[in-house]
């Protein structure tokens, strides 16, 4: 028996990733040099003591299943528990994909059941922020709660985006709205969830016989909830939180890596995000090569100009190159006198030769039409190509196309 | 795939004192190389490669950091059922010694328990004192179709006398066949053995045991040369980037290769080489920073100016400070202002505000683990 466990919603599609997304989850889309986006939920489980941990996964999940393997990395190899990959399966009365988030748990009660646990964590496998979930394990087990929330305070002009919780000042929540027009509170919910287990398993059995749900925790489940009186509790998280579901934020969570303020710390010897590891040598800068305000992790060569960038493992930046404010992730490459602004450079891409990738924001007339240029995995922009800003490549470049 | 089933044994402490000043609470075979590496790692990365994962580390003293560095043996996947034992010495628990074994022949005396059990019917034994991937698999291969009794690994010569202590050199017929072997002398026509040997896992228990009874102790003189008309031994020849290491100097010289990119292709390209994995963050450069012609393992903060330097995992260069031509091993800080040059800092050495140390390129200055200058 466990105390508690968590279920990570890894299936998510991420189709506004756009050609990162094109043949792997989101969660598995690479982050922070030598990171994916799941290693965050991954890690903060393990630094929270939480050993046995469930991930939900459905769209493109080959590269996601090899990257979890036997949750070693995180220490999630054990005797009783540990990571375990949970796709939709095949059952005697029929089968289905997972409906909504809410059906993708109930269709792993038998799993959760097995761990009998007291409480239920659910997480979401697209989000980047550090936090102990004990800390919020332990504020649902003195409140009480049925159901607590973890909420972050946003800028009361973004609040519609979100989903706010209307709570009172004992952190009770007595409304849900899902991105409202006129938000009454700035407290958004960040997707993390812990359930009363067997509360959860009640209204998940419910929600399933119902025909017109659709099956979503924010949709249907914390409205219900609600709406029976359940007691639902807030928990005030004021760390770093990014969803990084959009280009833009993908971009901007990497660069705030590099800000010198530091929002974000990866760097805390007793919080560590743990990956898996590729084996390569330390990365070698060369005497051509001029590098600041960058992050730059083991394999990469760098012999060109690299500003304000994040370079993943084993990515290339041949000699003349530069490249500024960009991603490259791992294994990419560019070579010489090309210049890649403000762009993401998908795994093991390649930007041949003298090619101009992306633009600087005064580069652009109309500042609408500017932003960050991606290019996918595993593709090449020929030699002398311009690639404009804000365009999304899902296939090779030819030599000197230019690309809007 | 190899024809026989094949184990590894590592004499971890067999040249602790060519580098006495870095081998004080280590082993050779735990020497931090390169940036994240440890000598061992290009050995049982080499034996993973091979498919060998039953290996032996034979220690004799000083074995802390290697246990440390091994763990499970998960990191070169050798946490498997026949996988990596650490081997304490045993003569500690002999009441007619009062000192560990000296050479190889004592030393495989002392695990004769553990190699009779083994099934493997191939032995590679080595010392992990050279820097260089080996083929391991091509080494066993080639001694199976030479139908040798003993291969020996080795490389051209390096006629430098500073680096002839303890260096044994090996003359061969057209065959390959080795007709003479040498010790601490190295001449026209001979290659240096790079300490690898390949040999029946059988004939080295009775060859062990027939030396013990006769009270021999040197591997290379009392076994080989004794008996190089009696056994084929062939010498087995690696092409590629070998150093050896004799002292501080060559110690300098072989990280300082890696920032070459051609030296770091010729050992990491052929196969990975894994090492214990410590999951640290990726380095960050600032604002101010200056780096040329340098290695930089994860994990470092770069505030500074560095130049043609080795930096190993979470090493931090605050703004101001200089580093040029230096060796700064895992977690060492120096601090601004600080001009550091030939100098070899070993771990968590801290380099306080302004100081200032310079050697020359071949008398590189060593600082203590732990001292805060």
């Amino acid at each position: 028996m466990k105390e508690c466990i968590a279920m990570l919603l890894a299936g998510g599609q991420g189709s506004r990733l756009y050609a990162l997304t094109q043949n792997v989850a989101k969660p598995a889309v690479p982050f922070g040099g030598k990171y994916r986006i799941i290693d965050f939920p991954l890690s903060n489980c393990t630094n929270s003591g939480i050993d046995t941990v469930g991930v939900l996964t459905q769209y493109q999940p080959l590269e996601l299943n090899d990257y979890i393997g036997n949750g070693q990395p995180w220490d999630l190899d054990r005797l009783v528990g540990g990571v375990h990959v949970l796709p939709p399966y095949q059952k005697a009365s029929g089968s289905d994909w997972y409906l909504g988030t809410a059906n993708a748990i109930s269709q792993n009660i038998p799993f959760i059941d097995r761990y009998d646990p007291e409480y239920v964590l659910i997480l979401s496998g697209d989000h980047i922020y550090k936090m102990d979930y004990s800390i919020m394990l332990n504020q649902h087990k003195e409140t009480n709660a049925d159901c607590t929330i973890a909420v972050l305070r946003v800028p009361m002009d973004e609040a519609s985006r979100f989903g706010i919780m209307n709570a009172d000042e004992n952190g009770v929540i007595y409304e849900f709205e899902e991105k409202p027009k006129h938000p009454k509170s700035d407290l958004a919910s960040m997707g993390i969830y812990i359930f009363t287990w067997k509360e959860l398993r009640k209204y998940l059995l419910a929600d399933d016989a119902n025909p017109d749900s659709s099956h979503d925790f924010g949709k249907n489940i914390i409205p219900t909830m609600l709406s029976d009186g359940k007691k639902l509790c807030c928990y005030t998280f004021d760390g770093y939180w990014k969803d990084v579901g959009t280009i833009d934020s993908l971009w901007e969570a990497n660069m705030d890596l590099i800000d010198p303020n530091r929002p974000f710390d990866i760097w805390d010897q007793n919080f560590k995000i743990y990956s898996r590891n590729d084996a390569y040598p330390p990365h070698y800068i060369s005497d051509k090569a001029s590098v600041e305000n960058s992050l730059i992790c083991e394999g990469c060569r760098v012999s060109g100009k690299v500003d304000f960038s994040v370079l993943f493992s084993g990515a290339v930046v041949e000699e003349g190159a530069v490249v500024q404010s960009s991603i490259l992730m791992p294994g990419a490459v560019v070579k010489k006198g090309s210049v890649v602004s403000f762009s993401i450079v998908a795994q093991n891409s390649v930007i041949e030769e003298n090619v101009h990738f992306g633009q600087l924001p005064e580069e652009v007339e109309d500042r609408s039409q500017w932003g960050v240029t991606v290019v996918g995995p595993n593709l090449t922009v020929g030699k002398g190509a311009i690639v404009k800003a804000k365009a999304m490549l899902y296939d090779n470049v030819k030599e000197g196309e230019v690309k809007c | 795939m190899l024809k026989k089933k094949a184990m590894g044994i590592i004499f971890a402490n067999m040249h602790d004192n060519a580098v006495s000043e870095m081998t004080q609470k280590r082993s050779m075979a735990s020497l931090p190389f390169g940036g994240r590496y440890r000598m061992i790692d290009f050995y049982l990365s080499g034996l993973t490669d091979a498919g060998i994962s039953q290996i032996a580390v034979i220690t004799k003293s000083n074995y802390q950091s290697l246990m440390d560095h091994i763990e499970s043996g998960r990191s070169w996947d050798l946490a498997r059922r026949k996988g990596i034992t650490i081997l304490p010495p045993y003569a500690y628990t002999n009441a007619d010694s009062n000192s560990a074994y000296h050479g190889r022949i004592a030393a495989l005396f002392g695990i004769m328990d553990y190699l009779e059990h083994a099934t493997a019917e191939t032995v590679v034994m080595m010392d992990a004192d050279h820097v260089c991937t080996l083929d391991i698999e091509d080494m066993i291969e080639k001694h199976y179709n030479n139908n040798a009794d003993v291969s020996i690994a080795c490389t051209d010569p390096d006629y430098d006398p500073d680096n002839l202590k303890n260096c044994v050199s090996l003359k061969e017929d057209d065959t390959g066949r080795v007709i003479d072997i040498m010790i601490n002398r190295c001449s026209e026509g001979y290659s240096q053995s790079i300490n690898v040997f390949v040999i029946e896992r059988k004939l080295l228990l009775s060859l062990i045991a027939d030396a013990m009874a006769h009270m021999n102790v040197i591997f290379e003189r009392d076994i080989l040369l004794a008996n190089i008309e009696s056994l084929r031994i062939q010498a087995y020849h690696h092409k590629g980037y070998v150093k050896r290491i004799t002292s501080l100097k060559t110690y300098f010289e072989a990280n300082m290769d890696l920032i070459d990119p051609a030296t770091v292709d010729a050992l990491f390209l052929p196969r990975p080489i894994y090492t214990k994995v410590h999951d640290s963050p990726p380095t960050r450069y600032g604002l101010s920073c200056s780096v040329s012609n340098s290695v930089v393992a994860d994990g470092c903060t770069v505030e500074g100016t560095v130049e043609n330097s080795v930096l190993f995992r979470g090493v931090e260069i605050e703004e101001g400070a200089v580093v040029r031509n230096c060796i700064l091993m895992q977690d060492t800080k120096v601090m601004s202002g600080v001009v550091l040059e030939n100098v070899i800092a070993d771990k968590s050495v801290v380099f306080t505000a302004n100081q200032y140390m310079k050697s020359t390129e071949n008398y590189p200055l060593y600082v203590k683990k732990r001292t805060i200058v």
